[in-house]
């Protein structure tokens, strides 16, 4: 059975002029230990994404159809109350910027003692050494006295192995990572990516991983989901996805990154840019800026279908098996 | 007057076809981050100075790009301000086009020089004004250097520079937040071309973009340096973005150079350790599920840089030499690299 199952998940923001869809008819499903990569360009929707599956839409966003199971129980339709103590407990939370989800007025050993009795019955001193144990485990050292230490004593690095100790407090099933490593430096990035990876597979949490860097998912991911406009355009095997792409704009955005393998005088490019919400194409919300468009595109919208060794939501995958344009060809 | 297009002219023949249009020479930027004058007093602290960017020197000949690549706090900005003349240097000097471009700026000609050189920054939300029209964005600098003689005139080359990068003349009329990140960014590359400059010094101008808009931003801003002949200097922390973009590659460490090499040297035998953990961290696209060895430790707090190499601390060849000597940039091999390692032949 799978962990965590979304099905045709909707989300949609409603404004004075229109309801805008920003998640349209998601469904994907994350096995127990596995890591799944969310992929694509701001304001795909990966972070919604992430955001409806720990329950923190911001409103007016809220759920407007389908459903999250996790291990087999839904959990969009959950009290507020009851969400509290599936959040931290079942589902842990990592975000972009350590800093902000730390309390800079409480010591990191208060959060997290705080966190693990919450959620464990364990006393003060309990509570304490697995705090300490926890801090081990993410590669801080001096623990012991570090634990008393405020979140501005901690660099950047250092802050979000602390924020990843604290999404394991309570050792959760699942983990959403939301850009764990977009705000830190290059050599820190391959640190943080590492010890998630570890920690994760040490203590048997599935990760969901969000991020816009292609590298991080290749190297860190088993399976990779890329979003556009809403939608899943393509979800597989990492390394089938990233080197047989069966979606034209997964093709794309894979051609479009400069390669340290490879040189390329100019570099691959999409014409045009991510639609608006309140914009959104009839048919395929990538057909204005696919190089294979055909008139099917323009009129009907694809699903998620079998192509190859992937699932793609392209019509070119719709009867027989089509070839999409090798990355650069076209360039 | 005495402009800088005056003083070439006669022997510009002669000297640009060896000396290169950009030179820095032990350019240093140093700030004074005391505690205030009260605190020093009563508390007894001392002073303390951040050396933001020491002993930078590079050349970049005309229709080259340089690269200067390195994490946060490394100085690369700090160098990029210094070069556009919003800072001046604490030591050192830059020359363009072999005048000594800070008494310039300093001077009469100054107005006349800061025509030639422009700057696209990182963040195009944050660098045009938004309650400006595009065509007023564009057309403040020709206005500013009193490059056009009338409206129409401005107007007309606005359309010029807004088609060079790939928008319509008729978005002149719009405002920023009408338009996607990427053709911000355009819009600020059109803004830094509106002076016809020579040099452009580019501070992290994809960081905030998505690959695929990254991609046309790059594209053109190839384009632009291919017809127009145009000379940058381009700072960012992607790798794989410089290899793309550059001709020669700077690495920077707190504050100072420790490689200077061209492209294909640097990627394909990177000498300095930094610089060989810097590749390494990078992720490798098709080669799913490897695990790499990340490098340890975290970039020190440059108010209290270690001693000797500032690198040491993280380095595996690090020894004794390391700790108290602070190695210089030699020449080596038709590259520069600042470290005894390398020097003694160890690595």
């Amino acid at each position: 059975m799978s962990l965590l199952e979304v099905r045709n998940l909707v989300v949609e923001f409603p404004t004075r002029r229109a309801t805008l869809r920003a998640l349209d008819d998601i469904s994907f499903e994350i096995a127990p230990g596995e890591i799944l990569g969310v992929v694509g360009e701001s304001g795909a929707g990966k972070s919604l994404t992430g955001a409806s599956i720990i329950g923190l839409l911001e409103p007016p966003g809220r759920v407007a159809g389908g459903e999250i199971l996790l291990e087999g129980q839904r959990i969009d339709n959950l009290r507020h109350e009851q969400m509290r103590h599936i959040r931290g407990r079942k589902i842990g939370a990592i975000f972009q910027d350590p800093l902000t989800s730390l309390n800079p007025l409480y010591s990191i050993g208060r959060q997290l003692v705080e966190t693990i009795q919450t959620h464990l019955p364990l006393n003060a001193q309990q509570a304490r050494e697995r705090a300490i144990q926890l801090l081990k485990d993410t590669g801080i050292p001096a623990a012991e006295q570090r634990i008393d230490h405020y979140p501005h004593q901690f660099s950047g690095g250092m802050r979000q192995r602390v924020v990843i100790a604290l999404a394991l407090a309570a050792e959760p099933k699942l983990i959403v990572a939301d850009e764990p490593t977009t705000a830190l430096d290059v050599s820190i990035q391959a640190q943080i990516i590492g010890l998630l990876k570890r920690v994760c597979r040490e203590h048997g949490a599935a990760v969901m991983l969000i991020t816009h860097d292609m590298g991080v998912i290749a190297e860190t991911c088993d399976r990779v989901a890329v979003m556009y406009a809403g939608r899943i355009a393509e979800i597989g095997p990492v390394h089938e996805v990233i080197n047989h792409p069966a979606h034209p704009y997964t093709a794309g955005l894979m051609a479009s990154i400069p390669d340290m393998e490879e040189e390329r005088e100019r570099l691959n490019q999409i014409d045009g840019a991510m639609p608006r919400l309140n914009a959104i194409p009839t048919g395929c919300a990538f057909n204005p800026r696919c190089p294979q468009v055909f008139d099917r595109c323009r009129v009907e919208r694809p699903d998620l279908m079998n192509a190859g060794a992937t699932r793609a939501a392209c019509w070119l995958h719709a009867a027989a098996p089509a070839v999409v344009a090798a990355p650069g060809a076209a360039a | 007057m005495s402009t800088p297009e005056t003083l070439t002219d006669g022997t510009a023949a002669a000297i640009e076809a060896a000396a290169p249009l950009v030179r820095a020479e032990g350019l240093a930027k140093t700030f004074d981050v005391s505690p205030p004058w009260l605190n020093r007093v009563l508390e007894r602290k001392p002073r303390q100075l951040l050396h933001a960017v020491d002993e930078a020197s590079f050349s970049i000949q005309k229709g080259q790009t340089l690269a200067l690549v390195g994490e946060s706090g490394c100085g690369k900005s700090t160098v990029a301000r210094l070069l556009v003349g919003l800072y001046q240097p604490t030591r050192g000097s830059f020359f363009f086009r072999d005048q000594d471009a800070h008494a310039v700026f300093a001077g009469r000609g100054g107005h006349h020089l800061r025509r030639s050189i422009q700057m696209i920054f990182q963040d195009p939300y944050a660098s045009l004004n938004p309650r400006w029209r595009v065509a007023d964005i564009i057309a403040e600098p020709l206005h500013e250097h009193g490059m056009a003689s009338s409206k129409a005139e401005a107007q007309e080359r606005v359309g010029e520079l807004l088609q060079s990068v790939g928008l319509a003349a008729a978005d002149r009329v719009k405002y920023p937040h009408q338009f996607s990140g990427g053709q911000r960014q355009r819009i600020s590359i059109a803004r830094a071309l509106a002076t016809a400059p020579e040099f452009l010094v580019c501070d992290e101008p994809t960081s905030a973009l998505d690959v695929s808009v990254q991609a046309q931003v790059l594209n053109i801003m190839k384009d632009l340096q291919r017809e127009r002949g145009l000379t940058y200097l381009f700072i960012s922390h992607n790798l794989a973005v410089v290899r793309h973009v550059s001709d020669a590659v700077g690495v920077m460490y707190l504050g100072r150079i420790v490689e200077l090499a061209p492209k294909h040297e640097l990627f394909r035998h990177p000498r300095h350790p930094y610089t060989r953990m810097l590749l390494d961290a990078i992720p490798k696209m098709h080669d799913t599920g490897r695990a790499r060895t990340p490098v340890q430790g975290e970039v020190p707090n440059p108010l209290n840089p270690p001693t000797g190499c500032t690198f040491h601390p993280r380095c595996p060849h690090a020894n004794e030499r390391c700790k108290a000597e602070r190695p210089a940039l030699m020449q080596f091999q038709g590259i520069q690299v600042a470290c005894h390692a390398v020097e003694e032949g160890r690595i």
